[in-house]
């Protein structure tokens, strides 16, 4: 690594924005975590224009190629064709823009509903405090996939519904975080400093206190996201949630099983592009923890 | 001590409460038409209004509600819908498979776990330590029902080892129920053969179960055990010159484990919940597939059933959990 020659010099160090160039050459000392942010780099941009560099977009949109069913992977099908003769690669690679997009809304969603909670729980204190944290250990002692599960099938199949159902069991790991970290800031001299000019008690908790929480709910967010793919994929591969010809990549993994041993190639895209996708989210949220989180660094 | 349960088991009923009004208000509020759906495609709106008549779903949703908690005290957890078999002798009849693979996977997580945590730990910053690390988050990452498809793939339909789902075929007589575990029913009833062919049922359901929380764990206990490494008394057992081995095991190794114990908890309630899709993948007959059968057909009473055990199963899990801190670390005390 030859990144020394990145270290801000000593003036810049003292600016408002120091923690954050130190955190970002910390972060680009560790392989890992260049790995992982190009991993989801490669990820986001399948997300954006992975419909339209799909090999075979009519496959993508449900066409059907019937004479070419179950072909093996060749140059013209890397990853070989499935039942209905569609090119696997450009299923998976469309498949990517749901999977992440709806990971990044669970996330997002949980995010906002958690920080909300989290947030006037330990703002406000006393009975609110009380009742908003017995609702949160409540929401974690559900099982969270068996929740998302019963409310997707409620709601109806779709990309929306299913966001919605995830996010709803999503939520308390945040309200416990925000909450920890607004008990602390409550104290914090600015805390007071802006009581005494007059600031109003909503002023103070979302432009005094809540931004300066910032920093460990973006190491949650970024752990989360893999663990947010993988529910949607696991909704999918059940059979709730979006429904064919949207590819996404559970769905594409159901339906290959049946065709197991002898298709085999039919799984191996979906599957990998899942595992492929989570790591990348995981070693990311990884060393993010470890420039951005002090606390757990060792 | 006892007092230190009591309490907690008081503090359940609330909780209990809680479940039971969450998932209700799921079950009830949400739109779709379970009633209809139960009742077919071809059922008249008649036969329909019998069918809702009949489960109490015409009344208003707390009276619903007082009628399922009047039950629930008495063992009764409702009656499904779709094939109008008690709630509670279904889940009786299910949870024996599920505990039994959440424990044998936890087994091997634990027994795996944590001496590879510990052992990463003493060789930290060396190579095999930068490789089980990368090993690790790729083991959190890998999705079990896909690591189950690939183990069927692999070890059922290529090289024919194991079965490829199921608990027992049904040419095996299963033996006399004692505690649901096949496993240890078959061991009880001195049926070997019977034994090894449950063994090798429950072994890739279990593997592809374990590889999140053996991940987990062992990153757990290597970072307690780097923590722990670094205490005073470590020193001074070093300064002592006592055998490093010895060090590590006797007083490293025991107070690393406490702190990984709670992960263990957490996990083993998460796992509870998160068997659905590797029975799915193995045809396990567990909850997960008793629920996700209910679910797809919102048949919510099953479902409600599910949640409120496996619920209650998760802080029961944890109790006993801080329960075993005690043990292996006299100085917590439970107040």
């Amino acid at each position: 690594m030859t990144e020394i020659a990145e270290t801000p010099p000593i003036e810049m160090l003292s600016t408002g924005n120091d923690r954050w160039r130190r955190a970002l050459f910390r972060f680009r000392q560790s392989k890992l975590s260049m790995l992982g942010a190009a991993m989801v780099a490669v990820v986001l941009f399948f997300t954006l224009f992975g419909t339209v560099l799909a090999p075979y977009p009519e496959h993508v949109a449900g066409g059907v190629a019937t004479a070419d069913r179950f072909l093996p992977p060749s140059a013209a099908h890397p990853f070989g064709t499935n039942e209905l003769g569609q090119d696997v690669l450009s299923l998976v690679m469309a498949g990517t823009t749901v999977s992440v997009l709806a990971g990044f809304g669970v996330v997002l969603i949980g995010t906002v509903i958690g920080t909300l909670v989290g947030g006037i729980a330990g703002f406000v204190g006393s009975w609110t405090d009380e009742v908003l944290m017995r609702l949160t250990d409540l929401t974690l002692t559900i099982p969270g996939l068996i929740l998302a599960m019963a409310i997707a099938a409620a709601l109806g199949p779709g990309f929306t519904n299913m966001v919605i159902a995830i996010s709803l069991s999503w939520w308390p790991g945040y309200a416990r975080l925000v909450r920890g970290e607004v008990l602390a800031a409550r104290e914090e001299v600015y805390v007071t400093a802006a009581r005494a000019i007059g600031a109003s008690p909503a002023r103070i908790l979302f432009r005094h206190i809540l931004p300066n929480t910032v920093s460990p709910i973006i190491v949650k967010m970024s752990l989360d996201m893999g663990f947010a793919i993988l529910t949607v994929a696991g909704l999918g591969f059940i059979g709730i949630g979006v429904r064919p010809p949207t590819p996404e990549w559970g769905t594409l993994l159901s339906l290959s099983r049946a065709y197991m041993p002898d298709y085999w190639w039919t799984a191996m895209a979906p599957g990998m592009a899942m595992f492929l996708a989570v790591f990348g989210f995981n070693l990311l949220g990884d060393g993010l923890r470890d420039i951005l989180d002090p606390k757990a660094r060792r | 001590m006892l007092y230190f349960i009591l309490r907690r088991c008081v503090m359940l009923i609330p909780v209990l409460i809680g479940l039971t009004l969450v998932m209700f208000a799921i079950a009830r509020l949400l739109p779709g038409d379970p009633v209809g759906l139960a009742a077919g495609p071809n059922a008249t709106q008649e036969e329909i209004a019998a069918l809702a008549r009949e489960f109490g779903l015409d009344k208003p949703i707390w009276v619903q509600y007082a009628n399922y908690v009047g039950g629930l005290l008495q063992g009764d957890l409702g009656t499904s819908l779709l094939t109008r078999r008690p709630v509670a002798a279904d889940i009786a009849a299910f949870l024996p498979a599920t505990l039994e693979l959440v424990i044998a996977a936890m087994t091997i997580a634990v027994v795996v776990g944590i001496p590879l945590g510990l052992v990463t730990a003493v060789w930290r910053n060396r190579w095999p330590d930068y490789v089980s690390q990368v090993l690790a988050i790729g083991a959190i990452s890998m999705p079990r029902f896909f690591l189950g498809l690939l183990l069927q793939l692999c070890f059922a339909m290529w090289l024919m080892w194991l079965p490829l789902g199921g608990r027992l075929p049904i040419i095996v007589f299963p033996p006399p129920t004692v505690t649901g575990f096949l496993t240890i029913d078959t061991l009880i009833a001195g049926d070997l053969e019977a034994f090894w062919t449950a063994l090798r049922h429950l072994a890739m359901p279990a593997i592809a179960m374990s590889l999140s929380p053996l991940a987990t764990i062992m990153r757990m206990m290597r970072a307690s055990t780097i923590e722990v490494m670094n205490q005073d008394y470590v020193m001074t057992a070093r300064a002592l010159g006592l055998p490093r081995g010895k060090i590590i095991l006797k007083y490293v190794a025991r107070n690393a484990v406490s702190a990984t114990l709670t992960v263990i908890g957490l996990y083993f309630g998460w796992l509870l919940g998160g068997t659905v899709l590797v029975e799915t993948v193995f045809d396990w007959p567990g909850l997960g597939l008793y629920a996700t059968k209910a679910i797809i057909s919102q048949d919510m009473m099953p479902v409600i059933g599910v949640a409120l055990v496996i619920g209650l199963l998760f802080v029961v899990a944890n109790l006993i959990i801080d329960l075993a801190y005690g043990v292996i670390n006299p100085k917590v005390r439970y107040s």
